[in-house]
C-alpha cells in the first residue's frame, strides 16, 4: 500500500532547450550546470524539499542520460524515501501504443496512474527551466485558504515585457478573470511562472476532456487553464516575490549567473536556512595559487587557479593556468584554460580545454554576443574564438574533439 | 576476497590536547573540509571495504554526527556498512568496566563483534592516517604471502626526536619482519616506519584476541608481534606515497602547511584517479570572492565569502573574511567569522570562532595561536 501524500509535485524535465544551443547538444535543459556546483533542475527540487514535499514525479524526454544519472535515487536532495521520494518518469509503452509526451498536460496524463498511488489532495506542477527560491508550502496554504481549484504563481514584469509571457487578470481578490498567452496588448503585468496547483479531482476531470478533444496542444497554458476559466471555475493568481529567471537563452543563462555575484548579490544562494541541495563528486577543496588574482568570482570545489580570474562563475575543477585571463565569463567543470589563454565574456561548456594562448570572445563592451563552446573540445593553440561563435563540433578550423 | 575494516578512532587523542578536547582524533578537522578518518575510511571505501567498524572510546558525539548513517561514504549499507563500536559498559558494572587505552585492549573489548565478522580478511587502521593507500594492493600483497599479518611500513629519514615517536620495522629482503621496535630513545637514519595501516587473516585475528584476553595481554607489538616473530607470518607492504600522522599541534600545522605548499603532496592525497577522499556533505554554496579580495596560496573550501586578504592558509566551509582584514598562515575552521580590518597571523580557529572588527591576534610557525571552539573575541 503506497502512503497517501497531500500533495505530490511533478516537475517537467522534458524541454530541449533548444536556445541554448552548444550546451544542450547532449543534456536536457534542466541537467545544464549553472552557478558554479548545481544543475538547474537543483533549484525546483531543493524548493520541494525545503517546502516540504517530498514525492517528486521528474518527467524526461529529451536526452534523459545526464539527467536521469544526476538524479539517480535522489538521496543529494534526501528523496531517498520508504514512500514516494524522487521518481523518474520517462514515456512508455502502454497497452494502446506509445507515445511521447505530446505537451506539458499530456506529459502530466500519461502518468495520472502515478499521481493516484500516492491519492494526492492537491498536484503542484513545475517545470525545471527557472532558477528561483520559492516555499510551495505557503502556495499550498493560500490553495486551501482560497478554495481554489488551480492556484496559479504569477510575478509582476514590466509592462514592455508582459508580451512574452502568458498574462493573468485578476480581480481584487486575485481571483483570474482572464488569461491571455503572449498578448500583444498586455493589460495586466501579472505573468505565469508555469507554476500550479490543482485540486486532484479537478486536474484528472480537465486532463481527460483535453485527451479526448481532437487537435488540441495538450498544453497547460493553451488548452487546460483558458478551458477552466470558460467554465467557470475558481483559479487564483498567488503573487510571488522575489529573485525567478528564466535561463532558456545563452544571454538570460549567462545573467542569471552574474546575478550571483556581488557583495549582496541578485540572487543568494548562502543562505542556509533554504539550502540549494545538489549532487557531489567528492572533489578537494579550491587552491588559489601565489600568482594568482581572483576577484568577484564564485570559484567552486577542486578548481585550481594560477591565472587571472574576474567577475566570472567557475564550476568545480577547472584549471586556470599561469598567465591565462578569465573574465565575465562561465566556465564548467572540468574544463581546463592553459596558460597565457584569454577568456573573455564566453560561456564553457564542461570538459573542454583552452590551449595556450588562444583567444576566446572579446571584451564585453567590444564583443557581437556571447562565445559559447562545447563539451569535450579542444581551442588548439593560438586560435582565436570570435565573440558570437556558437561552437558544438569539431568541424571549426583550429578546434577538435578531446577522447574520451 | 572480502575483507572487514576496523578504526581506531580515539588513538593518539592526547597528542593534540587543544583540537581533541571536545572531539575524537577521529573527528579532528583537517585539509579545510575534511575530518582525519575521512582519509581512512575513503582508502577502505575505494578499495571495496564496505563493512567498516568503528571502535569508540569517549568524546565521540562528533564522530557519530560527521558519520550519521554513512552514506557519504557510500556505506549506509542493508549488509554491512558503517558501525560505530563504543565501549562496552556492563550493567551492574563493577572492576571489569575499565576503559582501553591500546589498540589490543580495544580489540578484546570489541571481541563480540570481531568474532561476527565473517569476511576472510581485516584492515585495522588508526583514525590518523593521512594517506591515499591502495589497500587492495596491500590485501593481495597479503594473500599472495600467505601472511597473517601484514603491516604498512613507509622508508623515512628520522631524526633523534622523530624516531622516539615512531615504531621502526625491520625486515628481510623478501619482505617478512625481523624486528620491531616501538619508540627507540637514540635512532638515527633512515628506517621503515609503521603507518599503523595493517591486513590480519580474519581467522588469525580472532585467535589473537581470543588469546589475548585469555593471557591478559595489553600490547599487539610486544605481547604478539615480537613473541611470534619466526613462527607467524609476519610482512611489510612498502608505501610510497604521500603520509602524515599527527603527533603534536605543531605536527598538525606542518602538516596542513603542506598541504598548500606542495603541490605534490595535494597530488598524492587528491589527484589519484578513481580513489576520491569523500567526508560529509554540507550543500554549501560555492566560494564568492569579492572584488577587493586578494587571495595568494590558500586551500579555500566551499560556502566562504571573502572580502579580504588571505594568504597561505586554509580556509574551511561557511567561513567569512570580512572587509579589510588581512588572514596569514591560519587554519580557520568551519564558519569561522572574521569582521572588518582583523589581523590574524598563525592562527587556528576552531569551529565558529567570532573575531569582531579591529581584532589582532598572532602567533608563531612553530606555536600558532590556537581559539577554542565558539569562542568570540
Amino acid at each position: 500500500m503506497f502512503k497517501k501524500k497531500e500533495c505530490v509535485a511533478m516537475l517537467l524535465a522534458g524541454g530541449q532547450g533548444s536556445r541554448l544551443y552548444a550546451l544542450t547538444e547532449k543534456t536536457a535543459k534542466p541537467a545544464v550546470t549553472f552557478g558554479g556546483k548545481y544543475r538547474i533542475i537543483d533549484f525546483p527540487m531543493s524548493n520541494c524539499v525545503n517546502s516540504g514535499i517530498n514525492t517528486v514525479g521528474v518527467l524526461t524526454q529529451y536526452q534523459p542520460l545526464v539527467l536521469n544519472e544526476y538524479i539517480g535515487n535522489g538521496q543529494p536532495w534526501d528523496l531517498d524515501r520508504m514512500s514516494g521520494g524522487v521518481m523518474v518518469l520517462p514515456p512508455y509503452q502502454g497497452k494502446n501504443g506509445a507515445d511521447w509526451y505530446k505537451g506539458t498536460a499530456n506529459a502530466i496524463y500519461q502518468n495520472l496512474d502515478f499521481i493516484r498511488r500516492y491519492a494526492p489532495d492537491y498536484v503542484l506542477i513545475l517545470s525545471g527551466d527557472h532558477i528561483y527560491k520559492m516555499d510551495y508550502n505557503a502556495m499550498l496554504q493560500d490553495h486551501k485558504n482560497t478554495g481554489a481549484d488551480c492556484t496559479i504563481a504569477v510575478l509582476e514584469v514590466p509592462l514592455s515585457e508582459a508580451s512574452r509571457f502568458g498574462i493573468m487578470v485578476t480581480d481584487e481578490t486575485r481571483k483570474i478573470t482572464e488569461f491571455q498567452e503572449k498578448p500583444k496588448n498586455p493589460i495586466s503585468t501579472k505573468a505565469s511562472m508555469g507554476i500550479y496547483i490543482f485540486s486532484t479531482k479537478v486536474l484528472e476531470k480537465y486532463l481527460i476532456d483535453d485527451e479526448n478533444t481532437p487537435g488540441s496542444s495538450n498544453d497547460f497554458g493553451k488548452n487546460i487553464i483558458p478551458n477552466m476559466l470558460n467554465d467557470g471555475m475558481k483559479l487564483y493568481a498567488y503573487p510571488f516575490e522575489g529573485y525567478w529567471k528564466d535561463v532558456g537563452t545563452i544571454s538570460s543563462l549567462w545573467e542569471a549567473n552574474m546575478d550571483l555575484l556581488g557583495e549582496k548579490p541578485e540572487f543568494n544562494v548562502h543562505d542556509k536556512k533554504w539550502r540549494i541541495f545538489s549532487r557531489n563528486y567528492a572533489a578537494p577543496p579550491h587552491y588559489i595559487g601565489k600568482e594568482a588574482t581572483v576577484s568577484d568570482s564564485i570559484i567552486s570545489e577542486g578548481c585550481e587557479i594560477q591565472g587571472k580570474v574576474e567577475h566570472s562563475v567557475l564550476s568545480s575543477g577547472v584549471i586556470v593556468e599561469k598567465g591565462a585571463i578569465v573574465k565575465d565569463s562561465v566556465i564548467m567543470s572540468g574544463t581546463v584554460i592553459k596558460a597565457g589563454a584569454n577568456v573573455n565574456y564566453s560561456i564553457i561548456d564542461s570538459d573542454s580545454v583552452i590551449s595556450e594562448n588562444a583567444k576566446v570572445g572579446e571584451e564585453r563592451e567590444l564583443a557581437k554576443g556571447i562565445a559559447v563552446i562545447g563539451s569535450g573540445l579542444c581551442v588548439e593553440k593560438g586560435v582565436a574564438i570570435a565573440s558570437d561563435a556558437m561552437i558544438n563540433d569539431d568541424s571549426v578550423d583550429g578546434v577538435s574533439a578531446i577522447e574520451k | 576476497m572480502s575483507a572487514a575494516g576496523i578504526i581506531f578512532s580515539n588513538i593518539h587523542d592526547n597528542n593534540i590536547p587543544e583540537l581533541t578536547r571536545n572531539r575524537t582524533m577521529a573527528s579532528v578537522p583537517f585539509g579545510c573540509r575534511y575530518r582525519l578518518i575521512d582519509f581512512a575510511l575513503s582508502n577502505m571505501v575505494n578499495s571495496n571495504i564496505s563493512n567498516v567498524s568503528v571502535v569508540t572510546h569517549y568524546n565521540y558525539q562528533s564522530l557519530m554526527d560527521h558519520i550519521g548513517s554513512g552514506k557519504d561514504w557510500d556505506l549506509a549499507r542493508r549488509s554491512g556498512g558503517i558501525k560505530i563500536l563504543p565501549p562496552f559498559i556492563t550493567a551492574y558494572a563493577n572492576n571489569v568496566n575499565s576503559l582501553y587505552t591500546t589498540r589490543l585492549e580495544a580489540l578484546k573489548s570489541v571481541n563480540y563483534s570481531i568474532s561476527k565478522i565473517t569476511d576472510d580478511y581485516v584492515v585495522l587502521s588508526d583514525c590518523d592516517v593521512i594517506c591515499n593507500i591502495d589497500l587492495n594492493d596491500m590485501i593481495k600483497n597479503h594473500i599472495d604471502n600467505n601472511a597473517d599479518l601484514t603491516m604498512a611500513v613507509k622508508k623515512v629519514y628520522l631524526n633523534k626526536a622523530k624516531a622516539k615517536i615512531n615504531v621502526l620495522v625491520d625486515s628481510d629482503e623478501d619482505g617478512k619482519i625481523t624486528d620491531v621496535q616501538a619508540y627507540p630513545t637514540s635512532f638515527e637514519g633512515e628506517a621503515d616506519i609503521n603507518l599503523n595501516i595493517m591486513v590480519m587473516t580474519r581467522q588469525y585475528l580472532q585467535e589473537v584476541v581470543l588469546d589475548s584476553i585469555a593471557h591478559n595481554y595489553t600490547s599487539l607489538t610486544r605481547d604478539i608481534i615480537l613473541r611470534n616473530i619466526g613462527r607467524k607470518v609476519y610482512r611489510t607492504y612498502r608505501y610510497d606515497g604521500y603520509f602524515a600522522c599527527i603527533n603534536s599541534s605543531q605536527d598538525y600545522y606542518t602538516s596542513s602547511m603542506e598541504l598548500i605548499n606542495d603541490r605534490e603532496v595535494r597530488n598524492q592525497l587528491f589527484g589519484i584517479k578513481n580513489r576520491p577522499v569523500y567526508t560529509k556533505v554540507r550543500n554549501s554554496a560555492p566560494t564568492y570572492y569579492s572584488p577587493e579580495a586578494k587571495v595568494k596560496n590558500s586551500l579555500i573550501a566551499d560556502g566562504c565569502e571573502i572580502f579580504g586578504e588571505v594568504e597561505n592558509s586554509i580556509i574551511f566551509r561557511g567561513t567569512k573574511i570580512g572587509k579589510g582584514s588581512v588572514v596569514k598562515n591560519c587554519i580557520l575552521f568551519q564558519d569561522t567569522y572574521t569582521g572588518e580590518n582583523v589581523k590574524l597571523n598563525c592562527v587556528i580557529a576552531d569551529k565558529n570562532v567570532v573575531i569582531r572588527d579591529n581584532k589582532n591576534l598572532s602567533g608563531d610557525e612553530t606555536l600558532p595561536f590556537y581559539l577554542s571552539k565558539g569562542k568570540m573575541i
